[in-house]
Formats: C-alpha cells, sequence, structure tokens
C-alpha cells in the first residue's frame, strides 16, 4: 500500500479554489518533486499533507491513518511527517540544540540526555555540530534551513516535506541544503518536495508532478517530463524557467 | 515657599505606610491583572464565538468606566445585592486586578498575534498540540515583546491607587492628603508626595529595563 494516498482533494480558500481535484499516491522511498508556476496550488497540497491547511474535500490517507478522519489522532501523525519551511520557522529564543531537542522531549516525553545525544547526532549529519549553541540569529540562512531538516529529523519520521526549501536563500547557498536533501533521499527518506530546484528534481526525484491552476497537469519520471513534456502547458512552464 | 524639615520628618513614617499600602494594592492587583488579562488576551485572540464575545464585552466595560467607579461600586454597591462584602484594600486590588487586567489583555493579544504565524506551524507539525506550542514556542518570544508596554500599564496602575483615597484607603495620597489637613503643610508634604510616586516609578522602570536587556542578550 502507497504511504501516502491522495484521493479528490478539493482546498477552498474562502470562494476561491485553490485545490480542484487531486489524485496521487507516493510510494515508500519514493522521492517526488512537485514544480509549477506561483499560485499553481503546490504549496497547499504539500501543506495538506499534514493538514497545516484543513481539507474541504476528498482524502489524505498517510501511513494508513486517514487525516480527514475527526478521530484521527493529528498530531501522532504529524510526528511521522517532518516538515521543512521555505522561510525556515526556527525558533528564535532557543540555541540551534535546543531547536532540535525541544519536541523529543515535548511530544515524545525523551528525558534531556537522550533528546541531546540524538540532537548532537542530527546537527553532526547536517554539518553543523560545532553551532550547536548558537542562536539562529547568528546563522547564514543555508545554515538555518539545515537546522530545520535536523529538528524535522528528530521525530524520526518516515515521510519529510519541503516547502520550497532553498526559495529563500542566497544563491550560493543552495547547495549546501541540496546535499543533505540528497543524502537523505540517498537513505530511502520518502519526499515530497515543492520545488523551483530543477537540477534537483532531475537528478533526485524518481518522479515529478507538474501543477497549475490547482489540478495535477503532468506527472512523470524526471527525463519525460522535462524532455518530453506532453502538455502544453507544461511545455510553456519548462520553456520559461530553463 | 517653606520646607520644614521637622514636618517633612514627621510626616514621613506616616506617609511611609502609605508607601506601603500602595505598593500593597499595586503589586497585588498587577498580579491578578496579569493572570486576569492573559487569560482575557487569549480569548481575544480567537477572533469569534462565545469566549471572545465575553471577553470583548467585559474589556469594553472596564474599560469605558472611570476606575473610581469600578471601586465605588466593588467596595459600597456589591455589598448591597450579594452576601459578598470586601475590605477596602481587597475591593482597591480587585479594581486594579480588572481594571489593568482590561488594558493587559490588549498587551497580551498585540503580543501574541504579533508572532509569526511560521512558529505556530512549525510547532504543529513537529507534533507539539497547540497548547504546547503556544507554552514552549509563542509566549516566550511574545513575553519579551510584551515588556515595554507592560511597563507603561504597571506605572499608571501604581497611579491610579492614589484614586482610592475614595474610599477610604490610607494610601499615599491619602496619607499625605489627611497630614495636610491637621498641620495645613500643603507645598512641602505634597511636594514630597510626588517625589515618593517618582521614586516608584522610576525604580520600576529602571528594572523593567535590565530585564529587557537581559532578555536581549
Amino acid at each position: 500500500m502507497s504511504i501516502i494516498q491522495v484521493k479528490n482533494l478539493h482546498k477552498y480558500f474562502g470562494d476561491l479554489e485553490v485545490l480542484k481535484g487531486i489524485d496521487c499516491e507516493i510510494e515508500e522511498s519514493e522521492v517526488v518533486c512537485v514544480i509549477g508556476p506561483s499560485g499553481s496550488g503546490k504549496s497547499t497540497f504539500l501543506r495538506c499533507l499534514n493538514l497545516l491547511e484543513d481539507v474541504t474535500k476528498g482524502k489524505i490517507v498517510i501511513d494508513g491513518h486517514d487525516l480527514t478522519d475527526q478521530g484521527t489522532d493529528i498530531n501522532m501523525v504529524r510526528t511521522d511527517v517532518g516538515m521543512v519551511f521555505q522561510r525556515f520557522n526556527l525558533f528564535p529564543h532557543k540555541s540551534v540544540l535546543e531547536n532540535v531537542m525541544l519536541a523529543p522531549m515535548k511530544v515524545r516525553k525523551a528525558n534531556k540526555t537522550d533528546a541531546e545525544t540524538l540532537a548532537l547526532e542530527l546537527l553532526e549529519k547536517v554539518g553543523l555540530s560545532d553551532k550547536a549553541d548558537e542562536y539562529p540569529r547568528r546563522l547564514s540562512g543555508g545554515q538555518m534551513q539545515r537546522v530545520a531538516i535536523a529538528r524535522a529529523l528528530a521525530m524520526n519520521p518516515h515521510i519529510m516535506l519541503f516547502d520550497e526549501p532553498t526559495s529563500a536563500l542566497d544563491p550560493e547557498l543552495v547547495g549546501e541544503v541540496l546535499e543533505v536533501m540528497k543524502d537523505l533521499a540517498k537513505e530511502g527518506m520518502t519526499m515530497v518536495v515543492v520545488t523551483h530546484e530543477m537540477g534537483f528534481a532531475r537528478e533526485v526525484g524518481d518522479r515529478v508532478l507538474f501543477m497549475d491552476e490547482g489540478i495535477i497537469m503532468e506527472e512523470g519520471s524526471p527525463e519525460q517530463l522535462f524532455d518530453h513534456p506532453q502538455n502544453d502547458r507544461t511545455q510553456e512552464f519548462l520553456r520559461k524557467i530553463l | 515657599m517653606d520646607f520644614n524639615l521637622e514636618h517633612i520628618g514627621r510626616a514621613f513614617p506616616f506617609l511611609l505606610e502609605g508607601i506601603y499600602l500602595t505598593l500593597q494594592i499595586t503589586i497585588f492587583g498587577l498580579i491578578f491583572g496579569f493572570i486576569l488579562g492573559a487569560v482575557l488576551g487569549m480569548a481575544r485572540t480567537r477572533q469569534k464565538g462565545i469566549i471572545y464575545g465575553t471577553a470583548t464585552f467585559l474589556i469594553e466595560i472596564v474599560r469605558g468606566t472611570p476606575i473610581v467607579v469600578q471601586a465605588l461600586w466593588i467596595y459600597f454597591a456589591v455589598p448591597m445585592v450579594t452576601p459578598i462584602g470586601f475590605d477596602r484594600i481587597t475591593a482597591s486590588i480587585i479594581a486594579i486586578a480588572i481594571n489593568s487586567g482590561a488594558y493587559i489583555s490588549e498587551i497580551v493579544r498585540g503580543a501574541v498575534e504579533s508572532i509569526d504565524k511560521g512558529q505556530m506551524e512549525a510547532g504543529r507539525s513537529l507534533g507539539l498540540t497547540k497548547r504546547q506550542t503556544m507554552l514552549h514556542i509563542i509566549w516566550p518570544q511574545a513575553l519579551k515583546r510584551m515588556i515595554p508596554p507592560l511597563g507603561n500599564q504597571f506605572i499608571i496602575s501604581l497611579k491610579d491607587t492614589s484614586l482610592f483615597g475614595f474610599i477610604g484607603v490610607v494610601e499615599l495620597t491619602n496619607a499625605g492628603k489627611l497630614y495636610v489637613s491637621d498641620t495645613y503643610r500643603y507645598f512641602d508634604i505634597y511636594t514630597m508626595v510626588a517625589v515618593m510616586y517618582l521614586v516608584m516609578t522610576l525604580s520600576l522602570s529602571l528594572i523593567l529595563r535590565r530585564i529587557e536587556r537581559r532578555i536581549e542578550s
């Protein structure tokens, strides 16, 4: 069974229909990149996957849990779905180490020593163990985003969602974040990545979804979608950005 | 113009007792006022619904009536219609609490709403409940932003205690007034009273600035 199943997903903001019926299945360990023009609904789609946006209509099943069912413990499902934001959203009043330790301690009730060991391990993994005691404002954008990734990984999620993780970064800092993401993909993490980094989508993505006007216009392997796009809108979009 | 040191010396212990009451009413009033303000402020962040409506209603009543009238009402009117009665000090503390609470609620609401929405989203995405995210992420950041406006409110409340002479509390202002009515030493006593208020408010400002700077670094 697919780890993520989305059926006929609709989302309205007031009268505005942002998602107009999305159907999508994502397999375990798959890396799916979502591309498309701004306003196409790709971020909203991603945010629906851990219910940061409530769903107007349709069904989302993650790891066998139906998110749209009232009885589902959404906090529990969220611990299994890590999220990385465009604007990092680190906790500015906490040190880098505390940022990573917080969720394991408060949600999993891990003791301080275990949480610290785990946090240091994860900071090592994203190459920032020397910044453990710094505060977020003293880091570069790329470093902040790597801390945010470590923070999400601290809950040991099976799925990671990335919402334009490199869009707020200076160009020279994009690479270090993409490297960390590449490593994650290699380890078999299931990833859904909304991105403008076509190079990353092509190299790391198993599948690419092209979204426009609230639906998935076209999907396929990176080779299919980038080299032989079928849909007119896909062709037009790729012509503009490549 | 005459400063008479003998009178000042004699008035001093009397005024000191007034200061004691002024501080007692201010401190306890503000402690309860902050709790009330936090509860009402959080209710106000909901934007709609019964809880929001009730909180807004209460705040408007308190903000729309003078604190003297509130104190008179609590001390004299409430015992007429209920079996509850308060002594003068308690009535004063309640008046400061509801009054500062109404204003503090807006300070709390403003500070909480000023925290970037991404902070709540980040907390929730990690599996923290809304309550946990409020407690560990939003409040610590909001508290820092509350300090300057809270300092204002603390000073206002301290000075508002000067009105409780109306219900017979011998706080600093009233103590001065009583001493003057016996001695007619208007100038030296009222100057002394003013200086004593200044010493209290300036110390308060200084303490709050210290706290703010400590959190900053």
